[in-house]
Parts: C-alpha cells; sequence; structure tokens
C-alpha cells in the first residue's frame, strides 16, 4: 500500500437537497429528528394495480425557484431538475458563484469538477407505450418496424429523448456553475453517489480539482422503473400502510420503498477552503470500494464484499473501527441486505458492533437508489453537527437474529466526532466513506 | 505525491471490424469500412439506417460453464463486454478462475474493473407481448399493463439493463473483487474509466484493473434518438462506406454503433516483475466540460477539449511537439469537428500541422462508451507496429480543420500519443499514451 498525501485534506463546505422529505438540508433535518415519513401513495402516474402502490416522492417542487434561466433547464428529466435545487444550495452554503459570467469568488473553473452518481431519466411514456401498442402485431408476433419509427419520429420529442442520457445531470450542473474541471457520472445501482463522493475525494487528493460539486440525483419512479424492482420482488408490497412499510433491521420487513431526489456535497481541498475562508462543516477522511464478484441477484452470504469495503475505507482514514462513532447504514428494508450488512458490521467491529450505533434513515426517506449515498453523507455530517443519531424509524417487531444497536423509532443526543457511510449496490457494488468533525 | 506508474500490458477489442483486437486492427489497416445497413433490426422509416455492427459471434464460447446460465441476463453491451475482458486478460498473461481455475496468477482483491457504459435501451420486441396485452380500446392501459402486463415480463427483467452489469458480469466470471465502477458519460466514458482505473492503481487501491468502455448502440431507441437529435448522416444510405466523414467538407453527420474494449492496466513494478510484456504508458489524463446551453452542436471554439488536452499534456510532463500521433474523437458531425479541430489547434499552435491526426470513426462508427478504448487500443497498436493506418473518407478537409490528416497509411516512430473524446452531454476527457520499450 502506497502511503496517502496527508497534506491534501479533503473537507465539506457546502450541502444541498431535494428529497421526498423536504427541499433544503434543514427541512429534512427536522423530518428526520421528527420521525417523519416521505412515504405515501404513488402520484407520479398511476400504479394502482402494480403490486406496490406506494413510494417515496419528491412533492411540491419548482427547479424554476432554482435558477434565473428556467428555459436552460425546463427539459431536464426529474433527477436533473432536483440535482439543480441541491447544487444550487451548495454552491451557496459553500460562496461559489452561480450563473454568472464573471465570478467573484476567485475559484478558477478548470479547478472545479463535479461527480454524480446518476441515473437515467423515464421514458416519453405516453410515446413509448403507444409505439409498441400500434406497432406489435399480435397475429404474427412480431413488430412492424415501420409503424413503430412512423408514431416514434411523429411523437417523440428530441430534447426529452436527450435528457433521459445518465450524464444529462452533470450538465445542468455545468451549466449552473460553470464548472470545467474534472467531471465524471458514475452509475453503480444503489451505490453510485457513495462511489461519487469517494472518486470525488480522491481527485482532489491527486490534484486533479480543488473544489468537486458531488453527490447524487436519480427517479426510477416510472412505469418501467416500478415495474422493474416489482419485477424482482425487491419492494415492499405493504400498500395498507406505506408509512410504517419501511422497516430496516425489523422482523417483519418485507422490501425497500423506491424513492427519488437528489443530494449534493460540495468537496474541497483544506488549502482552498481556508484560503476562501469558508465554513468547514465536516472532513472526508476515508474511501472504501470494492466488488462481491459473486451472483447478479444476490449478495455474498456473509458479506464478504461488504466486509472488504469496510476495511478499505478504515485503512484509508488510518482509523480502527474503535474511532467509528457512528454508522449510516445502506438498511434497506430488505430480508437480504439488512441481514448481510448486520453480519459485515459484525464482522470488521467484533467486540465493538453491538455497541456502535448504526440506524437507517431509510426508514422516513425511502430508498433514493442513485441519490441515496449523498443524501446519507449529508445525515452523517448533521449527525456530526448537532451530536444526535438519527434514528431507525418503524423498528417495532426485533429480528432475533438482528442484534445491534439501530437507534430505534427516536433520534438520540450522544457525541459523534467520525461516521461512516455505507452503500451497497444491485450486482454487489460497495462503497463506504468515513467522515469526521473537521478539527 | 508519491504515485505508482501505470502500464497497460493487455487488450481486448469486439468492433464492427472483426472480435478481436488483430482482426480490428488488420481491418484499419486495410482501410475497411465496419458500417453497413441495419441487420439487428428493420430500419425502414429511420432519415440514417446505417450502423457499425459487430460480426455474428456465440456468446456461449466466452462464457465459463459454471456460468452459462446467466446468459439469460444479459444483454448485447453485456456480452460484448464479457468477449473483451475475455481476450484482454488472455493477451496479459493473466490467469483468473474462468480462465483456468488450477493456475491463477492474480489477487482477485486486487484486481479492480472500471467500465464506460451506456444507457442500455431495453429490447423493445421482449417487452412488446405483454405491453401488447395491456390494451383498452385499441389504447394502452396501465390498469392493466399495473397486473397482466407486468406478469408477462421476465422477473429479472431489470438486471439486463442497468449499466453497472457490464463490470458485475465480467467481475463474477472472473473474481474480481477490487474496486469495481461503471462510467456513464456517453462517448468520454472510456477514456474517463480508463483514467480512473489507472488512479486507482496509482494510489495503490488496486495492483491490475481491467478498463474500457461498451455500448451497443444498435437498438431502434438508441438510434431514432440520434436521427431526432439530427447527428446522424441522413444523406448516404446508399454509401455506408462513404458515410461517415469525419474533418471532410462532405460530411453530413454521424454514424453509430456498437463495440466493445478493455485495456489491462497494471502498476508498472508488478507487471515488470511478472515478466509481463508492457505495451504503453497511461502517462497523462485530463478531463474538463464543454458549456454549451444551446446543445445542437459543441461550443464553437472547443474550449471545453482545450482545457482536457491542456491538462492531459501537463499531466504527462510534455510539450505539444513531443506528440507523434493524435486520435481525435471526430465524429463527422461538421460542426463539432470543427470546433475540435480548433480546440487541437489552440493547444499545439504550429506543431498542429506536424502531428499526424487519425480519426477512426469512419471506419469504426461512432460506438459511444466503447470508442474511447477503442482508440486506446489503436493507438498502442499504431505505437506498437510503428505505423498509422491512412484516414478513410477524409478527402478534402473541411474549412478550418487545419490537421496533418492522410489518406495514406504512414510509417511513423511514435512516441506519445494523444487521444480525445467529448459527449454531448459536455463531459470531456483526454489521455496521453506513452510508448515503452
Amino acid at each position: 500500500m502506497l502511503k496517502k498525501d496527508k497534506t491534501k485534506r479533503v473537507v465539506i463546505t457546502g450541502m444541498g437537497i431535494v428529497c421526498p422529505l423536504g427541499h433544503d438540508v434543514e427541512t429534512l433535518w427536522q423530518a428526520i429528528l421528527a420521525g417523519k415519513s416521505g412515504v405515501a401513495k404513488t402520484t407520479i402516474f398511476d400504479a394502482s394495480t402494480y403490486p406496490t402502490t406506494f413510494d417515496a416522492e419528491v412533492k411540491d417542487y419548482d427547479f424554476a425557484k432554482y435558477t434565473n434561466h428556467p428555459q436552460l433547464h425546463k427539459h431536464g428529466n426529474r433527477g436533473s431538475s432536483f440535482v439543480l435545487g441541491a447544487a444550487n444550495q451548495a454552491c451557496k452554503q459553500a460562496g461559489i458563484d452561480i450563473e454568472t459570467d464573471e465570478p467573484a469568488d476567485g475559484i478558477d473553473r478548470s479547478r472545479l469538477g463535479i461527480y454524480l452518481g446518476a441515473g437515467e431519466g423515464s421514458v416519453d411514456n405516453d410515446v413509448f407505450f403507444a409505439a409498441l401498442v400500434e406497432a406489435w402485431d399480435t397475429e404474427k408476433n412480431e413488430m412492424d418496424w415501420g409503424q413503430w419509427a412512423k408514431v416514434a419520429f411523429g411523437r417523440m420529442d428530441p430534447m426529452c429523448e436527450l435528457e433521459q442520457e445518465p450524464n444529462m445531470p452533470a450538465a445542468h450542473i455545468a451549466m449552473l456553475a460553470g464548472a470545467r474541471g474534472p467531471t465524471r457520472s458514475c452509475l453503480t445501482a444503489c451505490a453510485a453517489s457513495t462511489q461519487a463522493c469517494g472518486e470525488a475525494t480522491m481527485l482532489i487528493r491527486r490534484g486533479d480539482a480543488d473544489i468537486m460539486i458531488a453527490g447524487g440525483a436519480h427517479s426510477m419512479i416510472h412505469p418501467l422503473g416500478l415495474m422493474g424492482f416489482n419485477r424482482l420482488t425487491a419492494l415492499s408490497t405493504r400498500n395498507d400502510s406505506p408509512e410504517t412499510a419501511s422497516r430496516p433491521f425489523s422482523a417483519t420487513r418485507d422490501g425497500f420503498i423506491l424513492g427519488e431526489g437528489a443530494a449534493v456535497l460540495i468537496l474541497e481541498s483544506l488549502g482552498s477552503a481556508k484560503k476562501r475562508g469558508v465554513e468547514i462543516l465536516a472532513e472526508v477522511i476515508g474511501y472504501g470500494s470494492s466488488s462481491d464478484a459473486f451472483r447478479i441477484t444476490d449478495m455474498h452470504e456473509e458479506g464478504r464484499g461488504a466486509t472488504q469495503a469496510i476495511n478499505a475505507a478504515l485503512a484509508d482514514a488510518d482509523i480502527s473501527y474503535k474511532d467509528i462513532d457512528y454508522i449510516n447504514t445502506h438498511g434497506t428494508s430488505t430480508m437480504e441486505n439488512d441481514s448481510i450488512e448486520t453480519k459485515a458490521i459484525k464482522a470488521v467491529f467484533k467486540e465493538e458492533a453491538k455497541n456502535t450505533p448504526a440506524s437507517s434513515v431509510k426508514s422516513m426517506l425511502g430508498h433514493l437508489i442513485g441519490a441515496a449515498g449523498a443524501a446519507e453523507m449529508i445525515t452523517c455530517v448533521l449527525a456530526i453537527r448537532d451530536n444526535i443519531l438519527p434514528p431507525t424509524m418503524n423498528l417495532i417487531d426485533r429480528d432475533p437474529e438482528l442484534d445491534l444497536d439501530y437507534v430505534p423509532n427516536e433520534p438520540r443526543k450522544c457525541r459523534v466526532d467520525v461516521a461512516m457511510n455505507e452503500s451497497f449496490g444491485f450486482g454487489g457494488q460497495n462503497n463506504v466513506v468515513i467522515i469526521k468533525r473537521f478539527e | 505525491m508519491n504515485s505508482a506508474r501505470v502500464v497497460i500490458t493487455g487488450l481486448g477489442a469486439v468492433s464492427p471490424l472483426g472480435l478481436t483486437v488483430s482482426d480490428t486492427w488488420a481491418g484499419l489497416c486495410a482501410g475497411r469500412v465496419g458500417i453497413d445497413k441495419i441487420t439487428a433490426f428493420d430500419p425502414v422509416g429511420f432519415s440514417c439506417q446505417l450502423a457499425g455492427q459487430v460480426p455474428e459471434y456465440k456468446i456461449r464460447k466466452f462464457v465459463p460453464k459454471t456460468y452459462r446460465k446467466a446468459v439469460k441476463l444479459m444483454s448485447r453491451d453485456i456480452e460484448l463486454s464479457v468477449m473483451a475482458a475475455n481476450e484482454a486478460l488472455i493477451h496479459a498473461g493473466l490467469v483468473t478462475k474462468a480462465i483456468d481455475p488450477e493456475n491463477i496468477n492474480i489477487d482477485p482483491e486486487r484486481m479492480a474493473i472500471n467500465l464506460g457504459a451506456g444507457l442500455i435501451s431495453c429490447d423493445l420486441v421482449e417487452l412488446a407481448p405483454a405491453v401488447a396485452a395491456s390494451v383498452t380500446d385499441g389504447k394502452f392501459d396501465i390498469h392493466k399493463w399495473g397486473k397482466e402486463g407486468l406478469e408477462q415480463v421476465t422477473p429479472l427483467w431489470l438486471l439486463k439493463y442497468l449499466p453497472n452489469m457490464l463490470a458485475c458480469h465480467v467481475g463474477i466470471i472472473h473474481d474480481i473483487q477490487g474496486p469495481s465502477n461503471t462510467i456513464t458519460c456517453a462517448e468520454a466514458s472510456a477514456h474517463l474509466a480508463i483514467a480512473e482505473a489507472s488512479q486507482i492503481i496509482a494510489r495503490g487501491n488496486g495492483d491490475i484493473a481491467l478498463a474500457g468502455g461498451t455500448e451497443a448502440k444498435v437498438n431502434p431507441i438508441v438510434m431514432i434518438r440520434q436521427c431526432l437529435l439530427k447527428r446522424t448522416t441522413d444523406k448516404n444510405n446508399d454509401e455506408p462506406e462513404s458515410a461517415c466523414r469525419p474533418f471532410d467538407a462532405d460530411a453530413k453527420g454521424s454514424v453509430f454503433g456498437e463495440a466493445a474494449g478493455v485495456v489491462i492496466l497494471e502498476n508498472l513494478e508488478k507487471a515488470r516483475s511478472r515478466g509481463a510484456k508492457i505495451y504503453a504508458e497511461v502517462a497523462g489524463t485530463g478531463h474538463s466540460n464543454n458549456i454549451n446551453p444551446v446543445y445542437e452542436n459543441l461550443e464553437p471554439d472547443g474550449k471545453g477539449i482545450e482545457i482536457a488536452i491542456n491538462k492531459a499534456m501537463a499531466d504527462a510532463g510534455i510539450e505539444p511537439e513531443a506528440l507523434d500521433l493524435i486520435i481525435p474523437h471526430g465524429t463527422g458531425i461538421p460542426a463539432d469537428d470543427l470546433a475540435e479541430a480548433k480546440a487541437i489547434q489552440a493547444v499545439l499552435g504550429e506543431a498542429a500541422k506536424e502531428i499526424p491526426v487519425w480519426p477512426t470513426k469512419s471506419m469504426l462508427s461512432n460506438t459511444g462508451a466503447a470508442s474511447g478504448v477503442i482508440d486506446v487500443i489503436a493507438a498502442v497498436c499504431a505505437m506498437t507496429e510503428g505505423k498509422i493506418p491512412a484516414a478513410k473518407n477524409c478527402d478534402r478537409k473541411a474549412g478550418g480543420c487545419n490537421l496533418d490528416i492522410s489518406n495514406q497509411l504512414r510509417e511513423k516512430k511514435i512516441r506519445y500519443a494523444l487521444c480525445c473524446s467529448y459527449s454531448y452531454g459536455g463531459q470531456t476527457a483526454a489521455l496521453v499514451l506513452k510508448k515503452m520499450n
């Protein structure tokens, strides 16, 4: 292992969020401390006959509040429009001038980068389904491509098609902030935005950028997305009680709740933050990534990959598991994740496992998929700031196998200096980031 | 900063010119064009009916027996990735669980994977019967769809279309347990993935990485998107050979296609100690953004590309004169090619006239997230053989493109090569390769 350069410390100087529990960081935090749920009946489209009829939606959101040029962003997919709000808030907090050709913030734009864990946008549903209905010959069991092309060419909107590409949320941020530094977008399922924040940290450490606008943006709440997860039987079907459906680590958990949103953190080299004199919210001290290399459909039974990623993050931070005050779990509320994640925590934390609080904010927020990790990282920063642990709500019937301290049902006052954020994605993608109080 | 040097020790490619690196390179040297009429579906009614399609293959040949059940979970993007990864590993002399379980010579935990991937569009024919069963009075009925429709869709449907599944399948087949990432920045993806994987090795988070990208763009949804955005040529449907014309005065648009490419990146010391053949060093990487709210084309001065190239050369510690070959992104979209030419000229200054520029998409088509790595592989082959194949279809340079593009094959000792790429959404990347002896 090469020795890492300790002189390039990376700190967090801004945060922004648009999620089911609010359109700014403080609203989200108050909702979490009050144990509120962002889960309700699906309203984005008519899902009333789907196996799952509820989700965690961003409600009453207007992206135009966050830009002076709404026409530039009006075609953006839901993820792009959410991330515009989150990036706007985060940039403002960090003192990054937006939407100007003459920024006065002293930041070299070629050293201001972007790294998002971002998902694809929804297909244009009306045209997508109509074209298939009109072009499929049910008797011959084949497609009439001429008919399909006619409907599609006639009704598809070019901009709406372009905006489905997963790199487009980053394009909207680039326009907002004038960022000319390294820009990437990754999509490692549910672990994407933790990976984005981790790799963005590495770009700053390497000296490729001074500041990275990092985070995630995603919405899979659309007819094909909900279909995909329902067919995988990954979602809760507790249709009679949406608010209590997300119950990570509980014996009666029956799947995750599909959510949506965007979360952005401004990551910055300590030198740059000090030079600019901005408030430092916390420090990113460790990042670890691994893959299960096990099965497409399942996590490794013993949590091999998760354990490896946690250990890699601890090694990168050069600390021991004993130094971790709080674990923000992936905690999806699926049978498999919560049980294997618990095993992995026990494998790493050994005798300290039961003494290390580990909660899941997905119990309130739902699962923001590509945006989940960054949203949860924001809650880690807030936990450190206020010395309060966010709770795991709906933990009423304990699973006897799962016996960690999940901070059940109410927030807890307690000293938090170092927090670990875990994210695990379909296909065996594991990413862990460690955040520390800045001193 | 204390960081390791990173070298390329293996190559794998599946392209419209062949199922291997050697077929692809031979095709490029012979000036063969891999673009033809679309056969994957009937493109009737499409403004562009051409594509670069990969020749026929049997995927089962490339998948170990124990993993054959998973073939039904593979979209075409995944299949092509599996093929390219196999070739690259074998070429590098690496023995994984899948290659020979008795003689494994890698440490799975020290091996990383980082692939560029596109937005994988679903197979319409697979979905159509379920949609057709969800109709009331001739119109799509979401209530029926939520019940009867869904039940007709295969349960693991979603897993075929998640972009990270390319890296996940390859990782499972070869037991790659280190860092794994999937970059989704369209045409810039593969260069960004190679850069990130290089950095993972440089900082010590792995010894070996598979890096590159794949995209199977010959799908009605993807193709119609490019047609609607008017990025495709709509004039050359009867002349596939001469349809894609980067930097040429008669260029009318791009032609899209499919490919997969993987390079094996390795810590230089480790590669030397195992006696691996070393082809090139990843000497420098640079990235930026094009910012052009108008979208239709690149910003006219190619500013984002210029910044990326400057950064890559600074990272490699070289001056423009050191370059012996440039493989530009060169799509055949006139305004974009002009902007890229301006960026290259702005960086290189006087030297631009002397440095061979070799666009490849006239032969390979624009293969999206794979295009960058196919160019890196082509550059490595050019370095190794000391020759730059003729540029196809650039017969009369477009105004403003004052680049040294030749329609003759050139013998040339290549020490440093530069590859560039950019996406429609703005991300740009440049990569400098250095020949290793």
